[in-house]
């Protein structure tokens, strides 16, 4: 023995081995079964692990082959790890020492070879996904829609879809759509990158402003009728690219529809918001013309049938393509929506006067930092309405359907 | 043991201020793990206060300001303040005992990296008191954080990052120019231990994959102040290019961070093993290769950004490539357990953990690389989770590994077993129950980076466990932090070589005194110091060589000069630290433009000073012994 080892040595150091080992035993059978229980879940209305269209099945089904792969492979390595450290631990009071093995040229070729083959095995369905994802939908049956996103909202709108009088359809965080048919997303950004995301439709695909970016949705016919726990046939969905303070809070919903339904939708959006020619609607119109019209845009035909757009047409020019990118909600059809505020609170008459009282009370916003001139719009300020105006306004939102 | 009349250790120098003048590689390795330790707590509570908020649905502990300022601080803190210092720490200490040197290449270089480190996190850190700590993600994605130039967090953050990136890249010179001209006689590269290797590959990295950063940071910080326009998309830039600079420097930068840890976890399983690791010149090199093609899969994080479908698929399949100098790895550690006699000490214990949570890390790191599959994993809790793994599971589990192996080096004392053992378990419980759940939740749907989250939507109940999980790393870290404190005290006296080990360091006192090694050593293989303890027999087992007094070492002795005791000592200076500090008295200046513009001067004026006397000193002390 070395002259300084005057201490305890290792071997009475360390104590209680078979035990320690036993429970590393159980700790690993623990995470095994954690990891196939888990697979398991995936029942949210959120969720990528419940598809429900032909392309997030796709990617689905690559999820499934690779988590497959990954649970064999990590099976047989934490095999023959468990094996090792459990068969080879050093017993009480056994002094053998091991052979003093460098290494094996054989085995070093054999364990790389056999991961690259593996990984080769993922290439082919891996570069062939990319490329089914990113081709882009084409045809007349494509229902094409402009996305512009905003802090922290979505705005949408169906380029082919006007009215007589040429209006396109313009909405804000409820995303109609017709099941079994594709729909061909076409994104850009007012102000910073966020990312569209709705996971049984799709993977996400980030929009960046001066960029265009694209994603196509298709949800199956029968997802209509299904319903995930907001009515049917919607499907939720949310920003994936942090943004700023409303991050958290910039979602949107899906909405899929029989194509009958959908027709439906689009010819009722189409129509022209009514001026109301008296009561409270009417005055708390006084107060959207002087008001609201300066960020909040609307279609409205007047009581001599002219119809007219409230608020400026504001865009961006991106790639020879113009989005629509107000610096408000269109609130032609606000009373149609089931949500509000970037699809985080159910549209109730309450939660608009609350809202309209102070924005920043329901949803984190900075709108004291609005430079509208820079383009920078972080938010809808308070105007300090009374209680009357607040309530007229309401009125006239919840009419306009 | 030949008797030597020790130099005066520190120049006689002691306390604090022995401490602000230090130049000797071990202290300044102490003072690293010790301040990389307190930032770990820091960033833990950061992070308990990020899974309080998350426990149920619609948090509302913290509001969505505080919240980013949180997981921003949260994640700035552990990848620069805490996992970066703390490889330091180890390589700083080990690196040149292990090459058989006596210091590192520069040393004042090396004390200025530290202070650096040191008054550029502080730095940071004042954020909180000033208006805010930055709130834009560690990551900074642009225009997000060139957007609001009123308030000053983001500045904070541009500046902090490049002056901590300065004290990273002198500090891998340094590193560098060790590792090439300062091992001992007779040790050729292939017999540096692989922790030696590790740190030479981090060095190489980070000196090529900073600036990277750098320019991106320096573009910002010219957008924020100046008025330029790098990533205005209405000026017709784009954004995107902030994501390549960044990412160009940050993939690299993850390997930065385990690298190190794998180093240490390939020191720790032979001693335990009592056996060589297996297949040292594969491990070498696979670190060597994933230094390598980890400069090639820098927009692996970036497959939602718009790049199409031909770099996506690129990008997609390098990522795959990488996966195979990682198994290689894992396997010759296998390899290495395999028919030793293995002693379940807590340093390996956590050495095992690190392979186990390495190997769940590294194949969630693989279903990112089937890149479909990453439409949906990207930007959500399943991202979360992979790099906990690989970065907390992989690189803190070796880390913490590191602790107990080379506690009783540093101080002379061993840290208690039991108490490191409940250690271990709590915290391999508490990290699985913490991360593990976070890839449900990505999938089921939950992005990363938000405040909270609503009902119905089924997150809950993982993020309940996820929190509940967190509390218990918390519980377990108390234990450390006790069995540390009881153990400088009364721990039991381990002599030079407690555990019977392989490499150099354990062939010198514990604490070493400062001048490392009475006579260079001559080395005639990779693990020299067990080859001094031990012969093989003819079946290759070890055998144990009858002790001999004073000669383990051959002596190294051949010039006049290096007679007994006439060692000579880089002298201690404080130009190191007062260089830091005037460096990041002008970076405060930066923060604050433009009445900044004074701080700016004032700082470059110390600066200036802290470099003029740096030249101009004497290297090392005029008194022989």
């Amino acid at each position: 023995m070395p002259a300084e080892r005057r201490h305890p040595s290792p071997d009475t150091v360390t104590g209680d081995r078979p035990r320690s080992a036993r429970t590393l035993d159980r700790a690993g059978l623990l995470g095994v079964a954690v990891l196939v229980l888990a697979s398991c879940s995936g029942s949210g209305p959120q969720s990528a692990l419940s598809p429900e269209g032909p392309i997030a099945r796709d990617l689905d089904g690559l999820w499934d082959l690779v988590y497959m792969l990954a649970v064999i492979v990590f099976v047989v390595v934490m095999a023959v790890f468990m094996y090792s450290i459990l068969r080879f631990r050093e017993r009480k009071g056994e002094t053998r020492e091991p052979r003093q093995i460098h290494g094996n040229t054989v085995l070093e070729i054999a364990w790389t070879i056999v991961p690259a083959v593996l990984l080769a095995v993922l290439a082919v369905p891996t570069v062939r996904g990319i490329f089914d994802v990113r081709a882009t939908a084409e045809g007349p049956d494509v229902v094409q829609v402009n996305v512009t996103g905003h802090q922290w909202w979505w705005e949408f709108e169906y380029v082919d879809l006007a009215s007589a009088d040429g209006h396109t359809l313009v909405t804000a965080s409820e995303l109609h759509i017709p099941a079994g048919v594709q729909v061909q997303l076409t994104m850009t950004s007012r102000d910073v990158i966020h990312s569209f995301w709705v996971p049984p439709l799709n993977g996400k695909r980030d929009v960046v402003p001066g960029r265009i970016t694209e994603l196509v949705l298709e949800a199956d016919p029968e997802v209509a009728d299904k319903d995930f726990g907001y009515g049917a046939g919607v499907i939720p969905g949310q920003c994936a690219e942090f943004c700023g303070l409303s991050h958290a809070d910039m979602r949107l919903r899906v909405h899929v529809q029989s194509p009958a339904d959908f027709d439906a939708w689009v010819a009722a959006q189409l129509e022209p918001a009514v001026v109301p020619a008296e009561g409270a609607a009417a005055a708390g119109f006084e107060t959207f013309n002087a008001v609201c019209a300066a960020c909040h845009q609307a279609t409205v035909v007047d009581t001599d049938g002219s119809v007219s757009v409230l608020g400026e047409d504001r865009v961006v020019e991106v790639d020879g393509v113009t989005f629509s990118a107000q610096y408000g909600p269109d609130l032609g059809h606000f009373g149609s929506r089931a949500t509000m505020a970037g699809a985080i609170l159910d549209n109730t008459a309450e939660h608009v006067a609350q809202w309209i009282d102070n924005p920043s009370d329901l949803k984190p916003m900075a709108p004291e930092r609005n430079d509208l001139e820079a383009g920078r719009v972080l938010g809808m300020p308070s105007y300090g309405l009374d209680s009357g105006q607040i309530s007229e306004l309401v009125e006239l939102l919840e009419a306009w359907r | 043991m030949t008797a030597v009349a020790a130099p005066l250790t520190q120049d006689g120098r002691s306390g604090i201020w022995g401490w602000i003048t230090t130049v000797d590689h071990k202290r300044i390795g102490i003072l690293y793990g010790v301040t990389a330790f307190t930032f770990f707590l820091i960033g833990g509570i950061e992070a308990l206060l990020v899974r309080t908020q998350l426990a149920q649905a619609d948090g509302t502990l913290l509001s969505a300001e505080a919240y980013n300022q949180l997981f921003t601080m949260h994640g700035l803190t552990m990848v620069f303040l805490v996992v970066m210092p703390t490889a330091s720490a180890f390589t700083n200490y080990f690196l040149p005992i292990m090459l058989g040197a006596r210091d590192v290449a520069f040393p004042r270089l090396n004390a200025f990296s530290y202070w650096l480190f040191l008054f550029a996190g502080l730095m940071i850190y004042t954020s909180f008191f000033a208006g805010g700590a930055p709130d834009g993600a560690w990551v900074g994605y642009a225009p997000l954080s060139g957007q609001i130039t009123e308030a000053v967090r983001m500045d904070f953050w541009s500046v902090g990052l490049q002056l901590l990136g300065v004290a990273s890249i002198v500090s891998s010179a340094n590193f560098v120019a060790t590792c090439f001209t300062m091992r001992a006689p007779g040790m050729t590269m292939l017999r540096m231990p692989v922790f030696a290797w590790m740190s030479l590959v981090v060095a190489f990295l980070l000196l090529f994959s900073l600036p990277s950063v750098a320019i991106g940071l320096f573009q910002l910080f010219l957008d924020r102040n100046f008025g330029a326009l790098f990533y205005e998309a209405a000026a017709g830039a784009d954004p995107l290019l902030w994501q390549h600079l960044f990412w160009i420097f940050g993939h690299p930068e993850v390997y930065v961070l385990v690298l190190p840890a794998m180093g240490i976890v390939s020191e720790v399983l032979p001693v335990f093993s009592r056996k060589p690791l297996f297949g040292y010149e594969f491990v070498v090199f696979s670190g060597v290769a994933i230094g390598f093609i980890g400069f090639g899969v820098w927009s692996h994080h970036m497959f939602t950004s718009g790049m199409g479908p031909v770099a996506e698929a690129g990008f997609g399949v390098a990522t795959m490539i990488i996966a195979i100098p990682t198994g290689v790895k894992i396997f010759n550690w296998i390899g290495t357990t395999w028919g030793g006699r293995l002693n379940m000490s807590t340093p390996m214990l956590f050495s095992l953990g690190f392979i186990a949570m390495f190997v769940i890390g590294g194949l969630s790191g693989i279903t990112h690389a089937v890149v479909p599959s990453d439409y949906q994993q990207h930007d959500t809790y399943y991202v979360v989770g992979h790099f906990h793994y690989v970065l907390f599971g992989g690189a803190i589990f070796g880390y913490v590994a590191g602790v107990y192996y080379w506690f009783p080096k540093w101080t002379g004392r061993m840290l208690d077993e039991r108490i490191g053992k409940i250690h271990f378990w709590l915290m391999l419980l508490g990290f699985n129950l913490t991360f593990g759940p976070m890839h449900i939740l990505g999938l089921n749907g939950m992005p990363r980076r938000t405040y909270r989250y609503p009902e119905g939507l089924g997150f809950e109940f993982w993020n309940l466990m996820a929190t509940i999980g967190s509390y218990i790393i918390g519980i377990s870290l108390l234990f450390f932090i006790w069995n540390i404190i009881r153990s400088r005290r009364n721990g039991t006296l381990s002599g030079s070589d407690p555990w019977d080990g392989r490499t150099l360091e354990w062939s010198i006192p514990s604490p070493p005194p400062e001048h490392n090694f009475d006579e260079v050593p001559l080395v005639r293989s990779l693990d020299d110091f067990w080859h001094t303890k031990y012969a093989e027999d003819e079946q290759g087992r070890a055998v144990r060589i009858p002790a001999v007094t004073g000669a383990e070492i051959d002596v190294f002795a051949e010039e006049e000069g290096e007679a007994h005791g006439d060692i000579h000592m880089p002298s201690p200076s404080y130009y190191p630290a007062l260089s830091a500090l005037g460096l990041v008295i002008l970076g405060y200046g930066f923060v604050y433009l433009s009445f900044g513009w004074i701080a700016v001067a004032v700082g470059g004026v110390v600066a200036l000073w802290g470099l003029f006397g740096w030249s101009l000193e004497p290297v090392t002390r005029s008194e022989h012994h």
